[in-house]
Parts: structure tokens; sequence; C-alpha cells
């Protein structure tokens, strides 16, 4: 019998498939305990007494920004909350020293969904070595079905398909038709604005804040048009 | 050097087997050499449209595959002298239509003839971006409706992505052809007119081709429309925007629903 040449493994041939990973948005608890922490579990206890396994199987983050902790406290108060069905998947405004497997891993500052609760600004940490945010300018036209990503500010000398969409954490100017989706301040900078030649958009937003096509002023409807934050508002005006 | 032209425009139904058979013959009655090569693999229609369905033995995958030579499977015109056709698969899938096999098949047209107009299939898969991915000119096939025109500006998109040229960081030409069209219905507002669908688009005009009833007649006979009656109006609507694709500075021919007018004057029998 002929010696056969080892065939070479699937895997080795070409990149396995099943590994694969993605960025996906959940909604979570926030937990937020306050000092000293004794009494807040015993409010938390009375509360819970009332609610018997409310926070049982639902993920929840604990919002540790307020406490004056030590990691071994900590570690205690997370051991606490265990002990009374609530299983900590996360911890907000943490030392970002601390991190390690004893602790719930760390999380980036989130947004509150919760519209009537008063807004609180997250605590945005930049860091000094970071790039300043760039400026592009695209001068051909945004067609359906491409979308544009640009850290900073974005300038399209063109229009905007129905079916593309433009995104940036800066301003957004479009010399053009706008008759796509738009979003500004994508990263939380709500004092981004968009500008455009002709709005006939799909959806605008800044900083999460949106408007679909029938919520536009029908008045402002094919007109030069200007959008901002005022006031957590998303405001439209037309740009004369 | 020839040029190789992709007829494309995203969704189906719109035109682009019609308008790939005419512009063919168009520009093979100037007596430039044309192959006529149809993308559509699993469901070929070109040579029906030219009227060669009986004459088809080998393929465009049998070309891919090497299993025979290019003019083996090269269908000549029995109207025209200077215009071939390569027909699809009926039995295969675009799967079968490898990246290599389709470079090397329009390298081979490419020293042979002076255009190759590539039918695409509709949609935005395999066998769409196979047609254009070496194309050094594009034709967008559009009707003056919204998810048409919506369809070919993603389609654009991808002109300027996934081909040769772009690639290459060069620019492709791309011609916005217009069909279907019907002035009484633009008028009226029930289709979007001319100056919208360009507007939304913005490439230049190659030619506006009027709904006829000769284009379903000449469809049916198996002959395209600019040898059927090279007389009518989408004929000669079709062989302008040959001529213009060539190079040459035709006047725009708009049209209008002027007959309309005349009929109601004259009675029923213009057009």
């Amino acid at each position: 019998m002929a010696a056969a040449a080892p065939e070479p493994s699937a895997t080795a041939a070409q990149p396995s498939r099943s590994f694969t990973f993605q960025g996906r948005t959940f909604l979570a608890f926030v937990l937020k305990p306050e000092m000293p922490t004794g009494r807040w579990l015993a409010e938390a206890d009375t509360w819970l007494s009332r609610s018997p396994g409310f926070f049982a199987a639902k993920p929840v983050v604990v919002d540790v920004s307020r406490l004056l902790l030590t990691k071994a406290k900590l570690a205690t108060l997370i051991a606490d909350l265990g002990s009374r069905g609530i299983r900590v998947m996360g911890l907000l405004g943490a030392e970002p020293a601390w991190v390690d497997d004893d602790l719930p891993p760390m999380l980036a500052p989130g947004r509150a969904i919760d519209h009537e609760a008063p807004r609180e600004k997250a605590p945005v940490v930049q860091a000094a070595a970071e790039p300043a945010p760039s400026s592009r300018v695209i001068d051909t036209p945004i067609r359906s079905g491409q979308t544009v990503f640009q850290d900073g500010d974005l300038t399209i000398i063109g229009s905007v398909s129905s079916g593309a969409e433009i995104v940036a954490t800066g301003s957004i100017h479009i010399y053009g038709a706008l008759r796509g989706r738009v979003l500004a301040g994508a990263d939380g900078n709500q004092a981004a604005h968009i500008f455009c030649h002709r709005l006939a958009a799909e959806l605008v937003a800044i900083d999460g804040y949106y408007r679909m096509a029938e919520d536009l002023p029908p008045s402002l409807l094919e007109k030069p048009a200007h959008a901002w934050l005022e006031d957590g508002i998303l405001t439209i005006k037309a740009l004369d | 050097m020839a040029q190789v032209v992709v007829v494309t425009s995203g969704k189906g139904g719109v035109g682009k087997t019609t308008t790939s058979a005419a512009l063919g013959a168009a520009l093979a009655q100037t007596g430039e050499r044309v192959a006529v090569v149809d993308f559509d693999v699993g469901l070929r229609n070109l040579d029906l449209v030219m009227g060669a369905e009986r004459r088809v033995v080998y393929d465009l995958i049998y070309v891919t595959q090497g299993t025979v030579k290019l003019s083996q499977a090269l269908i000549r015109d029995k109207r025209l002298e200077t215009l071939y056709l390569l027909a699809a698969s009926q039995t295969r899938d675009k799967d079968a239509l490898t990246d290599e096999g389709v470079a090397k098949v329009i390298g081979e047209l490419r020293e042979t003839f002076d255009w190759v107009i590539c039918d695409s299939p509709a949609g935005i898969e395999r066998g769409s971006t196979l047609a254009m991915r070496h194309a050094d000119v594009a034709v967008v096939v559009t009707n003056p409706e919204v998810s048409s025109v919506r369809d070919s500006d993603r389609i654009i998109g991808l002109l300027d992505a996934k081909t040769d040229k772009a690639a290459r960081g060069e620019h492709m030409d791309k011609h916005l052809l217009i069909t279907r069209y019907n002035p009484v219905r633009a008028g009226r507002g029930d289709m979007l007119n001319v100056d919208d669908v360009i507007d939304i688009l913005s490439l230049p005009l190659l030619g506006i081709i009027p709904e006829s009833d000769e284009v379903l007649r000449a469809s049916n006979l198996g002959s395209p429309v600019t040898i059927n009656n090279p007389k009518s109006a989408p004929a000669r609507a079709y062989s302008d925007a040959a001529r213009r694709l060539m190079g040459e500075d035709i006047p725009m021919d708009f049209p209008t629903d002027r007959s309309g007018l005349f009929s109601k004057l004259f009675g029923r029998k213009a057009a």
C-alpha cells in the first residue's frame, strides 16, 4: 500500500468560521449603592422583602462611583448582593486598577434610558494623548447601501441617497440632498450639528436623539435645514 | 482597444437584457465587432431575445472551465456579421462562475472584439459582481420609478467599490439609460420624470427609451429592436445611445406626449 501524503487539515486550509464575535447593546439594571453601605443594604433588604426575586436572573450593573471603598470592601459588597440573589455582571466607575478576576468586569459609561429620571452627565474621561478628531470631506454622492463613518466632522459635497447612512462623532454638513439616514454626535457629543442643502431624510439623529422622516416638519422638506440639540430636544429649523 | 461594457440595474425586469441586445446590435450595425455575453447563469434569456436559442451548443461556463475554446462557444448572429453571442448556462447556477474563469474569457474577448457587452443578472450577488468586475464602462438601466432608482443607486455604489477599475483607483465611466419612459404618465406624476431620476442618481444620461409595444414585439420575435424595426422610436433611441457610447455627440431626444396631443387632435391614428 502506497504511503499517502498527509492531508492538510481543514482548519489549516481555511480559517474556521465557528469563531466569530460581534458587539451588541443590551439593557441592564444599574444599582447605585450609597455610603454607608450597611444602611443601604438594609434599605435594599426592605425593598426586596416587598418584591422578592425582582433581580433574580436579571443583568445588574453596580455603579460604585459614589462609594469610597477599598477593593476588599467592594468585593464584600458584591458578595453581599450575591447572597441576596443579585448577580452583578459589571461595575461602573470603579478604579481601573482594581479590575481582576475577583471583581466583575468594568463597563464604559452607558446612557440612561429612563426619560422621567433626571439625566446625569456621565463622567467623560478623556485621555490626554488621544488624537484630536479629524475632519473629512467627501466629494462624491453617497449611494444607497453605503455607510460612511467619521471620527470627527464630516462634509459631503453631493447627495446622500435613500438607504445610505452617514455617521460622525462630530457635526455633519451635506451640500446636496439628504435623503438617507444621518447620525451626528455618535459617541455622545450633544454639541454636534447637522446641516443640509435639501432635507428629505429618512432619519436625523444627534447623540441618539432622533426623528424619523414622518416626524420632520413638512414645511422644511426639500429645503435647506439645520438640526441641533436644545435641552435634549432635537430641533430642526430652516437654514436661510 | 476593446471596451467592456456592463449593462446592470440591481432590480430585475427593468430591461437589462433587452438593452444588451439592442445596444449590441446597434453597435454592430455601425460595423463594430461586438460580443454580447449573458452572465445570468441559470436564468438565461439573452439567447431568446437575440433569436439564437436553438443554436446554443456550448455556453459561458464551458469556456470559463476550459472545456471548450471561446471560438466554439461564440454564436454568430444570422443578421449581422459582426455580432456574436456568448450564452449563459441554463442548467448550472452562478456558483459555477469563477473569478479566474471570467477574467480569462473577458481577456480573450478583448483581443477579438471592439465591444464586449456584459448582460448582468439582477441582484447584487456573485453573478452581478462578476459581470461588472472587468468592465471599463457601465450602463445603468433604470425605470422611472422609485424602487428601480434606489436599486440603481445601490449598484452605482458597487460599481465604485467592487470593480477592477475601482480597485486600481481609476474612475469608472457610468451612464444612465432610462427605459420604459412614458411621457404621458410622467406628466401626470404617475412616474418619476427624467429630471428627478438624474437628480437622484447624478449620472450623465446616455438615452431615454420610450415605453413601446415595439420592444415587446421584438423580444417575442427573438430580434433586437434595433434590428427588428430600426425606424421605431425605441430603436432610434437605442441607436442614438449606442452612438453616444462610441463618443459621438448626439442631441438628446426627450420623448414628449406630443403624439398624444396629435392623436387627440387628429383621431387615434398617431404613434
